[in-house]
């Protein structure tokens, strides 16, 4: 097994002695089949146990380890050492307050995802007791992929919009949103619409694409954004060009 | 109270240069100054030729002088960079779900560029 | 110190926790409910869960079917009027799921699948690909999202349970991003704050599952129960443990050792089934804990292949296809190609038994009621007990469903019938020395001992007595190891002094916790002298219903070794019998 050694530089704020953040090297002897949330326990369990910073499954699937790294927002657990020089540079998520060494204030985001109706709303009253609402292969093919989202942040981390107008709702809440409206079970894009629609929801996108580039689920948020815009804009010509065709 | 986030400003002019990502967005952005100054030049066109003859004729000539024609060129490499980043993203904005499975991105995309193909060869085929 | 004042406090918010929290909103939508985890919910560890939840739903199907896989599969040691109450409820905990939006996959007609899995005689395991945890997990996370009624406490780490007079009144608890510690004051609170398998050095779990919540009705005087049973899973990824899914198994895949051979079929397994047309209970889908004890004799007969990572056997899924990895395993697919480089498609994966699951837990009764009044438990910190000396795959996701509900209903009938204290003053004594053990700690310096040094310790002398394959020797050197390591758990120091975010801090506490926890695993384990399910033996091969057919309750002493006690397993139809894995049952 082939070690290498690394220069980890991490991002250093303990808000009650910083005035602003630093940055703190560590030497890291590293497996080469290590990730860099690998070299960020070694350093906690070997070199200095005061750096803080958020993680727990190793399998990019629980969404706690987010940051910078190198510059591009990444899982910790799925960023591989063998991809990178030997000098790495960790940040706290872009976009994000710091709140202390690379774990980041998150609030917003988890009242921007709640506030546009996250779950489903269903299309019709069934009763637990009358068994399942049935839906094809092909339909649920049809939002899957809007599922799979970890609600990692990478993507508020990665859209310059949001850093720019931070009202913005941002790619994964809107892009949960449209996962439901395209859900055959649901019947709530009206009320999402409310939320989704306006000028802090989807008309803020300017469709740089970051957050679909930086996804570790692919989950193309961008393509979700896009796609509520195009049904929102069908939705307005219906309204004012056919008044008649309204519900 | 202990806690005191760090907000870190992002710069408001000079945030693109941070990524590389973000340049190809602006250059996306900033090449529709082309195709819309392409576009008020039609229109100039126009008002020329409904002042008559020579009116049309010199706004023609313009055109074909070393500026007018560098101005062409520039707006069309544009037009040509600033559609083809669109047509590249239509499969995420569009997609077309047969069955269980979606078209494939590369069709999409390629059903655009075989429609602009024939567009510009029925352009050309009425400017002959 | 700030009082939050609540009627229920529940303590972990992943599956089992958020389900309570609904269950309770949906309940009575003035009850104030304080959702209280140390991470924010979608991180818990449920997501992590791939293969599925087991209910029965399909017409071939029977509850008889599931309670006897379940009761056989935990050997005997399942209570079984709560696997019976399981099995009835399993069902409509997972419509209820569909009905809350969960993307489970489906057959043609527009149905819920279901897949095979191992020690099961029917399929049954509900499944959303192979993301089948993580779905749940989130489709509760965002349901939740609706009932104004449950307040969260993202990043709080409870710290002790407040009881007077044997009843519990609330806990203190560490807000994370400040330092301060909060006193919730609650009618009743439920635990269900997941495993402990970082106790042990290889593990499927993530960092969080440090057994907090154990530890926590441990130290208050809920005894854990049958905790010496603990689930290798066969198939973990050798360098990092990352699981791959029994539903690799069910789908088809099989395991073979470095000569080729389906080595299953030398362990009571066989007789060979078809390569790629698996056989319910057979082979490749018998249970975890026969497939990992297989894989130790693999090992110990040199048949095993020798890796950088040690040894393994492999996993081969190359006859399913690409397709059909892609449509039923993409996650495994995945995480194989990322971590360890090998793709599915094309090659044999090494693969080798990985620490997944406590069957042990807080002792509750069926009612997922703790001895401590106002105490309830459920999830995998619990044990009711449904899984007796080892899980059948599938059963835990629907558990939490099922006994996350439970433990809501119990909490406000128990609302309803106690007064609430009438000690505040006592109750906010036992806040303040809460506060000022932690303060404590905070402010030690000049110790000797590292947190790391001593969990690495802690992991090893635990797989090294406690791994697939025990002895009494080896399980009692374990125990004084252990002991030693409780006195000089004493002697560490926090090395940050930083009230925000303080991990170190944390993890001192979580060390605490998990010492707490192995100690009971390795004491239970010592008295315990015969083989069942996950336990066993080399000294005690045979399992022993004479004097065994027992759960072990461990009690907490503040500075010895844990004292046992016994309870008698419920038994109402199903006497003990013989496991039968081979293809010779019908």
């Amino acid at each position: 097994m082939s070690e290498r050694q690394i220069q980890l530089e991490v991002l250093r704020y303990d808000p009650e002695t910083d005035r602003e953040p630093r940055f703190q090297t560590y030497t890291v002897p590293c497996l080469n089949e290590w990730v860099v949330l690998d070299a960020l326990n070694y350093v906690k369990d070997n070199l200095d146990t005061t750096v803080s910073y958020r993680w727990s499954c190793h399998m990019a699937v629980c969404g706690s380890c987010g940051m910078m790294i190198n510059g591009e927002p990444k899982l910790a657990c799925k960023a591989f050492i063998h991809e990178y020089p030997d000098q790495i540079r960790v940040e706290p998520m872009a976009h994000f307050p710091i709140e202390r060494d690379l774990v980041t204030v998150v609030e917003d985001f988890i009242t921007k995802f709640a506030s546009v109706k996250p779950y489903l709303i269903p299309k019709e009253d069934k009763p637990v007791s009358a068994g399942e609402f049935k839906q094809t292969p092909a339909e649920l093919m049809k939002f899957k992929q809007y599922t799979l989202c970890i609600n990692c942040m990478l993507c508020y981390a990665a859209c310059p919009q949001y850093g720019l107008v931070p009202e913005f709702l941002g790619p994964a809440a809107i892009s949960m949103a449209h996962r439901y409206n395209q859900d055959s079970r649901d019947g709530g894009r009206d009320q999402r619409q409310e939320v989704i629609a306006s000028h802090e929801g989807v008309w803020e996108c300017s469709f740089v694409g970051a957050c679909s580039e930086v996804c570790p689920k692919h989950v193309d948020p961008a393509g979700a954004l896009q796609q509520v815009k195009v049904a929102s804009t069908i939705d307005w010509y219906k309204e004012h060009l056919m008044p008649w065709s309204k519900k | 109270m202990s806690r005191n986030p760090y907000v870190r400003e992002v710069p408001k002019t000079s945030w693109f240069f941070r990524q590389p990502r973000y340049m190809r967005y602006m250059a996306r952005e900033v090449t529709s100054f082309f195709i819309g100054a392409f576009s008020l030049l039609l229109v100039v066109g126009l008002k020329r030729l409904s002042e008559g003859p020579e009116a049309f004729q010199g706004f023609l000539d313009a055109l074909r002088g070393p500026w007018g024609v560098l101005f062409c060129l520039a707006a069309l490499v544009a037009a040509v960079y600033h559609s083809t980043s669109w047509f590249n993203v239509t499969p995420q904005a569009m997609p077309i779900q047969r069955g269980e499975e979606f078209v494939p991105g590369k069709m999409i995309v390629g059903a655009h560029y075989a429609v602009w193909a024939v567009v510009s060869l029925i352009v050309l085929f009425m400017g002959i | 110190m700030e009082i939050i004042q609540t009627d229920i406090a529940i303590v972990g918010a992943g599956g089992a926790g958020l389900r309570a929290a609904i269950a309770l909103a949906e309940a009575d939508p003035k009850l104030r409910i304080a959702l209280i985890s140390k991470v924010y919910p979608m991180r818990s560890h449920t997501c992590a869960a791939e293969g599925g939840a087991a209910g029965v739903i399909k017409s071939d199907d029977s509850l008889d079917l599931h309670f006897n896989d379940t009761v056989g599969g935990g050997d005997w040691l399942c209570d079984q009027d709560a696997v019976e109450y399981f099995i009835n409820e399993a069902p409509k905990e997972l419509l209820q799921l569909e009905h809350w939006g969960c993307p489970w996959s489906r057959e043609p007609d527009g149905s819920v699948a279901v897949r095979p899995f191992g020690g099961m005689k029917i399929k049954r395991t509900w499944f959303a690909a192979d993301k089948s945890g993580f779905h749940i997990l989130h489709t509760l996370f965002q349901t939740s999202l609706r009932f104004p009624s449950i307040r969260r406490f993202d990043e709080y780490y409870a710290l002790d349970l407040l009881a007077d007079d044997g009843r519990c009144y609330g806990l203190t608890a560490l807000e994370m991003r400040s330092g301060e510690i909060r006193h919730f004051e609650a009618g009743a609170v439920i635990i269900a704050a997941g495993g402990a398998g970082r106790m042990f050095p290889f593990t499927t779990n993530g960092a969080i599952k440090t057994g907090d919540g154990m530890a926590l009705a441990y130290r208050a005087g809920a005894p854990l129960k049958d905790m010496e049973f603990v689930q290798y899973h066969p198939t973990g990824l050798p360098n990092t443990g990352i699981l791959l899914t029994e539903g690799c198994r069910g789908e088809g895949g099989i395991l073979v050792n470095k000569d080729g051979r389906r080595y299953l079929q030398d362990y009571g397994m066989g007789p060979e089934t078809p390569v790629g047309q698996p056989v319910l209970k057979t082979m490749e889908l018998g249970p975890r804990d026969r497939l990992s004890q297989a894989f130790w004799h693999e090992q110990q007969k040199g048949n095993t292949v020798s890796t950088k990572w040690g040894d393994c056997v492999l996993l081969d899924m190359r006859h399913l296809g690409e397709k059909k990895i892609n449509e039923r395993l993409p996650f495994v697919r995945d995480l194989s190609i990322s971590y360890l480089g090998m793709d599915p498609v094309k090659e044999p994966i090494p693969i080798r038994p990985v620490v997944h699951y406590c069957m042990g837990g807080i002792h509750t009764d069926i009612n997922a009621a703790t001895p401590v009044a106002g105490l309830f438990a459920a999830g995998e910190c619990a044990c009711v007990s449904i899984n007796g000396a080892n899980r059948l795959g599938s059963n835990s996701l629907t558990e939490l469903l099922v006994f996350g509900r439970k433990a809501a209903m119990s909490a406000i009938e128990h609302l309803k019938s106690a007064p609430g204290s009438n000690n505040a003053s006592a109750l906010a004594a036992k806040a303040q020395e809460s506060e000022a053990r932690i303060r404590a700690l905070f402010d030690k310096s000049g110790a000797k001992e590292s947190i790391s040094g001593l969990r690495n310790e802690m992991m090893h002398t635990l797989e090294e007595g406690a791994g697939i394959y025990r002895t009494g020797d080896r399980l009692a050197a374990t125990c004084a190891k252990l002991a030693e390591l409780r006195q000089r758990y004493a002697d560490i120091e926090v090395h940050d002094k930083s009230k925000v975010y303080n991990t170190d801090l944390l993890q001192a506490l979580e060390l605490g916790s998990m010492l707490d926890c192995a100690e009971t695993v390795a004491v239970g384990g010592r008295d315990r002298k015969e083989s069942r399910g996950a336990h066993q033996r080399l000294d005690f091969t045979e399992r022993d219903d004479n004097n065994f057919l027992k759960h072990t309750l461990s009690y907490h002493h503040p500075k010895e070794p844990p004292r046992l006690d016994y309870l008698d397993v419920v038994i109402t139809k199903s006497k003990p019998g013989v496991r039968d894995y081979s293809g010779a049952h019908k």
